[in-house]
């Protein structure tokens, strides 16, 4: 029993036998001449398993001798049939094997006749099957059956079973030396229909392929997948489909070089080098993973490579959805790695996959907005620009539905997402602006202007859903600086991307800003003003010196939208006119009959930059430093040159966008001040 | 990012024509898809379904086969366009995949021990097995045991078969270049782990995408309503509905059978064109059962699930189960089932 463990671990095998044997024993074995030693070695075993079983152990033991001197002494073919002394020995052998194992002695006589062709194949593939070391098997052995291969005296059946017994036993043959130079035989034996089919031999190639890529210039073929499922394919070349290798062949003959398989593509320049002869991977989904390849898919004009990688991920995207399956613990980290991948692919394509964009759009009506946000939010970013009117019920509606019902926390992502999206259409139609020259614009005028359209319509979406949002969370400061935040983008359209693009904010956005209770959002308010002003200023000029690259202008309704967002707050923050001059339809003019009624005093300047709730924690700190004896806190003191020491306090304060307001739309070198307004050109 | 096949213009915009918005040529992810995408309803059914007036097969259909599809249990799966599948290599196909199901199904012995698994493979083709001229020819996939009798002739024991073909298919195969052979439906029996063996062979060779079609309530329904009011000679079977009820622990399940003439008669009130079949007519057909179901029973069935169909044209169960039963009308079943696959892969 003890044995047969050995035989399974030659480790073990080997601390038993230290236990047992001196130790200089074990220093020479491993160190010394091998196989001499190694018989010392092997005598000591025997003895001390015959010691241990002394009557049982010497009968069987001699039966195994008489068996072995017979195998040995097999010099021409014996038939099995009718010898009784060949089974005789063969029971033996077998009885014993599977009891103790075999010494490498034994294993040695064995193998040379089950390989020697002289024993029927019945014989040899039961004389192969009992092989089982005891302790190990000697190189030799197994160099010496190789040998016996080469003859070719035994039929294919036996030669595949002894390369399973090789490959099964590999850990127990006790050197490796001179096996590793047989490799070449062992290549070439895959060539062989019968013999290069065994996934045996292809696993041990694919291990020393690992270690040694350089000396394998087979390709195997890749991992079997069973399930599907979120496994990339491998990145392999494909020895299985005869229609392609043939279309590979012929290549090869005009070309007179051989393929180049990608397992081998590790470098770029390697890429470069055999950028000619490339193959593709026989599954189009492996190149995610690969970025060598998705440079080369991306240089190569073939629509099947679409094609192929457009089905895949459609696919395996709508199995693997996360929220389409009732047990979606297990699953959700895995399609949150594969969403990633998928991302970081569009990322360096710079391109959205048309399967992602339907899987989204297909999908996003169904997503709880929980289950991998911001692998989702992502991707969203990367569906292509197209027209609003498709954009608006497939991806827009599902998104403000999630947002009207969710957390704020959640709203301000949405907002961020918003942006992100519109950013991007901007970054796009940018580049595709610079790209195009002029003849070719002009030729496609309407193309151009759909894709402004979209952007401009998205924009509107966005003021919509900020509007409600702002609505329903009480003009919550933080969702407010996130809008704000868009708009600070959107107000710079043209001159940071130069693109005729101008969108006001809604009303919904910019009164509650305009009136907020918080300053930082007052003073972003004001920046975004005053960069609306430098836009509109400079698409002015350009149409008049006719300096401008496009056919587009904005509209007089875009400057009189500004005009009446402009005299609102100049209204309210420096003429204090509030409720008097705004003339938005949505404004906040108010019927001075009204305001009367509501009693309170001085109404008008109830909004000025010193009044203003939000400025009016500043104005108090400052009538506390200007006059620290007076504790009436006397507003109607800020007049006058004390105005403009306010106004620099306010400024020091680090309200910049006040001061890059008030400075570019106010007039202050006459009296009465000016409201600088624009008109169209 | 460059890419020197833009020439010169932007990997910008995309598609659809009917928006004014055409930077088509200068797209790679996106290209050569705007057909798929003017045929997506985004998982949509249609409103109207044509049942086939020339259903009955082709001249060269081999009868023998056809009877070998016929009352079966097939477990349906919907298949992506085949890369580079060659309909003249089918032999070589052959003794691959029955290399590589061998090498499966050995997967883990080592020294394997008694003999071979003795495992053939065969890919065959289906002749006949069309809806139009166009639907590329069908493929049986046949899994078998060699005899383990001693007599010569004695016959392989089929342990697995799977069939792909593609009726009436046109659509699809109009969009997809002619690397590509599209056999969208797939209809598997026996054991799932030769499906799944055989499944990842094809995947791995024609780099396609197997998927487990099932059949929503809505296109049970469909079946429901198209099966009735089919004319059978013989075999004559009971129409009957499956409903089920979630309830814990266990679900519930109502079955519901009507008599086939029964049935009939009523679809016939409820069809107005005949040949053609609208989303309206199958509502008020359910509605009508439901209702007279409910005057007995006092349950709404409209409340429950549809799980399964069963006619004396075929059966079917919504975990993507079928069984056909009249080789009359195998070519107009199968041809809903293609577009169902489609619908799926697209």
């Amino acid at each position: 029993m003890q044995q047969r463990e050995n035989a399974k671990n030659p480790k073990q095998a080997l601390q038993v036998r230290q236990s047992s044997l001196s130790a200089w024993q074990i220093g020479a074995r491993t160190a010394g001449p091998k196989t001499v030693h190694l018989k010392s070695a092997q005598k000591h075993e025997k003895e001390k398993q015959q010691s241990a079983s002394e009557q049982a152990g010497s009968s069987t033991q001699n039966h195994l001798e008489q068996a072995l001197t017979y195998f040995e002494r097999v010099k021409d073919y014996i038939p099995l049939r009718k010898n009784e002394v060949l089974q005789k020995h063969l029971a033996t052998v077998e009885s014993i094997a599977l009891q103790r194992g075999l010494s490498p002695e034994g294993l040695n006589v064995l193998l040379n006749v089950a390989l020697s062709g002289h024993l029927a194949d019945t014989v040899n593939s039961r004389i192969l099957k009992c092989l089982i070391p005891a302790s190990v098997i000697a190189e030799s052995s197994v160099v010496s059956a190789v040998s016996w291969l080469c003859v070719g005296k035994c039929s294919g059946s036996t030669q595949l079973l002894f390369l399973r017994w090789l490959i099964a036993m590999f850990d127990f043959i006790d050197h490796k030396e001179k096996l590793h130079a047989l490799y070449g035989f062992f290549f070439c034996s895959l060539q062989d229909e019968k013999l290069g089919m065994q996934p045996h031999l292809q696993a041990l190639l694919s291990l020393y392929k690992l270690f040694c890529p350089e000396l394998v210039s087979i390709t195997l073929p890749a991992k079997m997948k069973v399930r599907n499922g979120l496994i990339l394919p491998a990145c392999s070349t494909d020895t299985n489909n005869p229609a392609r290798s043939k279309e590979i062949n012929h290549v090869d003959i005009l070309s007179h070089s051989e393929s180049f398989p990608v397992e081998q593509l590790h470098t770029f320049s390697q890429l470069l080098q055999n950028i000619h002869r490339l193959e593709f991977p026989s599954q189009m989904g492996s190149v995610l993973r690969n970025s060598l390849l998705l440079h080369y898919i991306n240089c190569v004009k073939d629509e099947s490579i679409y094609l192929r990688l457009y089905y895949w991920m459609g696919q395996t995207l709508q199995e693997e959805c996360t929220w389409y399956k009732l047990d979606n613990q297990q699953y959700e980290e895995e399609f949150k790695d594969f969403l990633d991948i998928v991302y970081k692919t569009e990322c360096f394509l710079q391109e959205g996959f048309s399967s992602c964009e339907e899987f989204l759009y297909k999908s996003l009506p169904l997503w709880d907005g929980f289950c991998c946000r911001s692998q989702i939010l992502r991707l969203v970013s990367w569906i292509p620009l197209s027209s609003f009117s498709e954009m608006k019920p497939h991806l827009c509606e599902p998104l403000a539905q999630l947002f009207f019902t969710s957390s704020l926390y959640f709203k301000v992502i949405q907002v961020l997402l918003s942006f992100c999206l519109t950013l991007l259409c901007i970054l796009k139609l940018m580049s595709c602006v610079n790209v195009v020259c002029f003849s070719d614009c002009c030729s496609r005028n309407t193309t151009l202007s759909g894709l402004l359209n979209s952007v401009a319509e998205l924009i509107h979406f966005v003021g919509w859903i900020s509007t409600v949002a702002l609505r329903l969370e009480n003009n919550a400061t933080f969702l407010m600086y996130f809008i704000l935040d868009f708009y600070e983008t959107v107000c710079d359209v043209y001159l940071k991307y130069n693109l005729p693009l101008l969108v006001m904010p809604p009303p919904g956005v910019f009164y509650p800003a305009l009136l907020s209770m918080d300053s930082v959002s007052l003073n972003q308010l004001c920046y975004i003003m005053y960069r609306y002003r430098t836009n509109l200023v400079a698409a002015k000029e350009n149409e008049l010196i006719k300096k401008t690259i496009l056919q587009f202008k904005f509209s007089s309704q875009t400057y009189q939208e500004y005009n009446q967002y402009i005299m609102a707050m100049v209204g309210c923050l420096w003429t204090s006119s509030a409720f008097q001059k705004d003339i938005h339809p949505q404004g906040i003019r108010l019927d001075p009959e009204v305001l009367k009624k509501t009693r309170v005093q001085e109404v008008r300047s109830s909004f000025n930059i010193v009044h203003h709730p939000a400025l009016m924690g500043y104005a108090i700190l400052f009538l506390q430093q200007a006059w620290p004896e007076d504790k009436t806190l006397n507003f109607n003191l800020i007049k006058g040159r004390r105005w403009n020491w306010y106004l620099e306090y306010l400024y020091m304060q680090g309200l910049q966008g006040l001061k890059l307001f008030i400075e570019s739309s106010i007039n202050r070198v006459s009296q009465p001040c000016y409201i600088l307004i624009l008109t169209s050109p | 990012m460059d890419t020197p096949d833009s020439g010169g213009k932007t990997p910008l915009g995309r598609k659809t024509a009917e928006t004014g918005i055409n930077f088509t040529s200068s797209t790679r992810f996106s290209r050569g898809l705007t057909f798929i995408r003017t045929h997506t309803l985004f998982g949509q059914s249609p409103t109207r379904r044509i049942i086939p007036q020339t259903s009955l097969l082709q001249e060269n259909a081999d009868s023998q086969k056809i009877a070998f599809l016929l009352r079966k249990q097939w477990t349906l799966y919907s298949v992506t366009p085949m890369y580079k599948f060659s309909y003249d290599n089918l032999k070589e196909y052959s003794r691959l995949l029955s290399a590589f199901v061998a090498t499966e199904k050995q997967k883990g012995l080592a020294v394997e021990v008694g003999n071979d698994l003795g495992i053939k493979v065969t890919l065959s083709t289906f002749l006949g097995l069309k809806g139009t001229d166009q639907d590329q020819i069908a493929i049986l996939v046949q899994i078998a045991s060699r005899s383990q009798l001693p007599f010569e002739n004695a016959e392989d024991k089929v342990v697995w078969s799977g069939w792909f073909c593609c009726i009436s298919g046109d659509d699809l195969l109009e969009s997809v270049p002619e690397d590509f052979t599209c056999l969208s439906l797939f209809l598997a029996n026996g054991a799932e782990s030769y499906t799944a063996i055989v499944g990842s062979w094809f995947q791995k060779t024609f780099d396609c995408y197997f998927s487990r079609l099932t059949i929503s309530p809505l296109n049970l329904a469909w079946m429901a309503a198209m099966w009735t009011g089919c004319k059978v000679d013989s075999h004559i079977a009971a129409t009957e509905l499956v409903f089920s009820v979630p309830c814990i622990p266990q679900s519930l399940d109502i079955s519901y059978a009507i008599h086939p003439e029964d049935a009939k008669a009523l679809w016939d009130t409820v069809q107005k064109t005949p040949g053609e079949v609208t989303q309206e007519e199958v509502n008020l057909f359910m509605d009508c059962l439901y209702s007279h179901f409910h005057r007995h029973f006092k349950i709404h069935l409209s409340a429950t699930r549809l799980v399964k169909v069963s006619t004396s044209i075929a059966s079917a169960h919504c975990d993507g189960n079928i069984k056909i039963l009249h080789s009359k009308h195998l070519i107009g079943v199968l041809m809903l089932l293609t577009e169902l696959a489609i619908s799926q892969i697209q």
